[in-house]
């Protein structure tokens, strides 16, 4: 068996010729399958399909493509978070299901050795593989914060970059520089779309992304060549198009108005909704409220306490402080108030026009009466100053210049 | 009082008099239809909505959604800044659902209220400078450059749609536009219908949706107030029709008859300015006025004179 895994090894084989080389039976491929039908992101190629067999089927005759996965400034996050997943195990992942021709933190060889080893496989399956990019590349200086085998990231990435035939980022870092990139930024890390922004690339934003993720997109590229749909930040649509606020299994709280003021008090403990701590759910368009992490229910963020820091969002993660509530933008109140029917114009009533007409009346009747006593005074012989004196007209004030 | 004429003042009278005659006899445009008919009959390319108050669960995915597509920002006041929770239409909300309570029993019905975009609308007839118009389809649509801020066709809507934005520098009037440049134009329905889950609010042609909401009315006999679509007549016709099992008036449509608001405004207006006769008997009583006190005073200002020896002071 091992003989003729070493003969295999030398040419690309379909996903179904592996399995039956390793002794896999078919029925374990079936269980990995309907597993993929039950965790993989909705809206993904492979769901399309009705039963399990009918995604073996599709799968068994994938080549396995063939993957070279570089590191840059990361903290191996997201390869950790990818060791966690079962279903399927990594092992079967990268073993069966890719090809996965190089990663340092996986592989046994070390110096001179794994650098052979990722010449060979560039050379080997040029404009073939997959590169799938961890970790921000630094810029400032020429690069010279982060080399690989004496070269520096930036090199590195061209050079490998250039020869793949599509590049997915992994993580906040690698799609647009993550953590490395937060202020003051020092190593002027950008993410790997900012420096081949001609190339296929998908990014996988999230500190760390969901496994299952990338899982979808490797195999939607292995079984017909395409990438799946993205957004306007190359994000794969069917991960990335809602919000984690929409799916929240913390909403009910949110519309009820139920919110945790400080950790610790008992609207915390009660797991009420965490928008009062900064949660950054309502902006920020990710599965982690629908696709838990390690298949275990509750392992992510918001499931065990602590509020989303908004991982998925260039703009968001290590940009906005962590305990700042966002702007909430277009959420109706929940069905718990409604606005009453009301008018602002209002009626006439009988009484107010009754009072107006009585003022109106009032006014109308003291203005006759007073021009009456107006001309009165005005026809009154004997009223001061209506004649002048006929003793001293000279020295009277209206005398006649 | 002895009036004398003379040479200069007859030509004044004969200007005037020859203007009166040469406007009237001038020929006027040949109207083939009435421009603003007591009844009018909606286009055959009339859009409309059809909500449903039955059909309407409350859920307030409209509201959000006409708000995103009019850039609006969410009524927060009453909420603290959390969800958009407006008291009534105004000037961040086109769009909302009510909710009417009967308050002696449990009955209750939503309801949803924008602009009616009447047939032949209040608003528009009301609008001095035409920045409100009647557009393509039907939809009653706001031009920022034409308006003055009179708030006329907020006085003049009988149902209250346009708002006025008291609190900016520069101030616009809001209301439905029915998604005109928004969407209608790209080919789009409106962003509220297109929210609805429930199809409680639809979107189509007028006279397809009438025909509709005739047919819910004829399916269930007893279900519906009245058994008519309101909206049909009101108000000589308009392109929001609303069907609903509790009193138009008490979910806050107003009772109104079936003359065209834009008929009602546009005969009134037309009687006091045909052939301009309302303001030139107001010139003209008010100028006989001017001379009859101006004559009164020259006589009395002669006796005044001769009585006291000075000189008139006014």
């Amino acid at each position: 068996m091992l003989s003729s895994l070493i003969t295999a090894a030398t040419a690309l084989e379909t996903i179904d010729e592996r399995l039956s080389h390793c002794g896999i039976s078919r029925r374990s491929f079936i269980v990995f399958c309907s597993s993929l039908m039950i965790a993989a992101p909705y809206g993904l190629a492979i769901t399309d399909k009705k039963t399990p067999e009918e995604v073996a089927a599709s799968l068994g005759n994938v080549i396995r493509p063939p993957v070279i996965w570089l590191h840059f400034q990361d903290c191996t996050g997201c390869t950790e978070s990818l060791l966690q997943t079962s279903h399927p195990d990594f092992g079967d992942l990268i073993l069966n299901i890719i090809s996965l021709e190089y990663h340092e933190t996986l592989m046994a060889g070390s110096g001179l050795q794994a650098r052979q080893a990722l010449d060979e496989a560039v050379k080997k399956y040029s404009g073939k593989f997959i590169l799938v990019v961890e970790g921000s590349i630094p810029t400032k200086d020429g690069g010279i914060y982060m080399k690989l085998a004496g070269r520096p990231a930036l090199e590195v990435l061209a050079e490998i970059g250039g020869q793949a035939a599509a590049i997915v980022a992994i993580g906040s870092c690698a799609s647009w520089g993550g953590i490395p990139s937060a202020d003051p930024d020092p190593t002027g890390a950008v993410g790997a779309a900012d420096l081949l922004p001609n190339k296929s690339i998908v990014n996988i934003p999230g500190c760390p992304p969901n496994p299952y993720t990338l899982l979808g997109v490797l195999l939607q590229y292995a079984a017909d060549g395409t990438l799946p749909e993205a957004d306007d930040q190359r994000r794969p649509k069917f991960a990335f198009d809602r919000e984690i606020h929409e799916h929240c299994p913390r909403r009910a709280h949110f519309d009820a108005g139920n919110f945790v003021k400080q950790y610790g008090d008992k609207g915390h403990r009660e797991g009420w909704c965490l928008y009062e701590m900064g949660c950054k759910g309502p902006d920020t368009h990710a599965g982690c409220s629908t696709r838990h992490f390690n298949e275990i229910p509750d392992v992510w963020p918001i499931g065990i306490g602590a509020p989303c820091i908004g991982c998925t969002e260039k703009a968001i993660a290590f940009r906005v402080p962590m305990f700042q509530v966002v702007q909430l933008h277009t959420i109706a109140a929940p069905p718990t108030s409604y606005a009453a029917i009301g008018t602002t114009h209002g009626a006439i009533s009988p009484l107010a026009t009754g009072l107006v007409g009585l003022g109106i009346g009032a006014l109308a009747g003291a203005g006759y009466v007073a021009s009456r006593e107006f001309s009165k005074v005005r026809n009154d012989e004997s009223a001061p100053g209506s004649k002048p004196p006929p003793n001293d007209s000279e020295s009277g004030p209206g005398a006649p210049v | 009082m002895r009036v004398k004429l003379d040479r200069r003042q007859a030509f004044k009278v004969m200007i005037g008099l020859g203007g009166t005659a040469v406007s009237a006899m001038l020929p006027k445009p040949a109207q083939a239809v009435e421009e603003h008919p007591a009844h009018p009959v909606a286009p055959p390319d009339a859009i409309a909505m059809l909500y449903d108050s039955t059909v309407c669960t409350g859920c307030k995915a409209c509201m959000p959604a006409c708000n995103e597509a009019n850039g609006l920002p969410a009524d927060t006041l009453l909420s603290g800044g959390i969800w958009d929770m407006p008291t009534g239409l105004n000037a961040q909300t086109k769009n909302i659902i009510e909710l009417y309570k009967d308050p002696q029993s449990d009955d209750f019905a939503y309801v949803k209220k924008q602009c009616m975009h009447c047939l032949d609308p209040a608003c528009v007839a009301g609008c001095p400078f035409g920045s409100l118009k009647k557009s393509d389809w039907g939809a009653v649509t706001w031009n920022s450059s034409l308006c003055i801020g009179c708030r006329y066709c907020e006085v003049a809507c009988p149902f209250e749609v346009p708002k006025f934005e008291w609190n900016s520098w520069n101030p616009k009037i809001v209301k439905c536009e029915f998604c005109y440049d928004q969407r209608l134009k790209q080919g789009m329905e409106p962003a509220c219908t297109a929210a609805c889950p429930t199809q409680a609010v639809i979107f189509g042609k007028r006279d397809d949706l009438l025909a509709k909401a005739k047919d819910r009315i004829a399916e269930s006999p007893d279900k519906y107030f009245e058994n008519r679509v309101y909206g049909e007549h009101e108000a000589g016709g308009t392109q929001v029709l609303y069907l609903s099992s509790v009193a138009f008036d008490k979910i806050g449509l107003p009772k109104l008859g079936t003359t065209s608001l834009g008929h009602y405004a546009t005969k009134v207006t037309s009687v006091i300015y045909k052939w301009l006769s309302g303001p030139v008997l107001m010139a003209g009583v008010l100028g006989l006025a001017i001379r009859r006190n101006w004559n009164r005073h020259e006589l009395e200002r002669v006796e005044h004179e001769k009585e006291t020896g000075f000189p008139d002071q006014l």
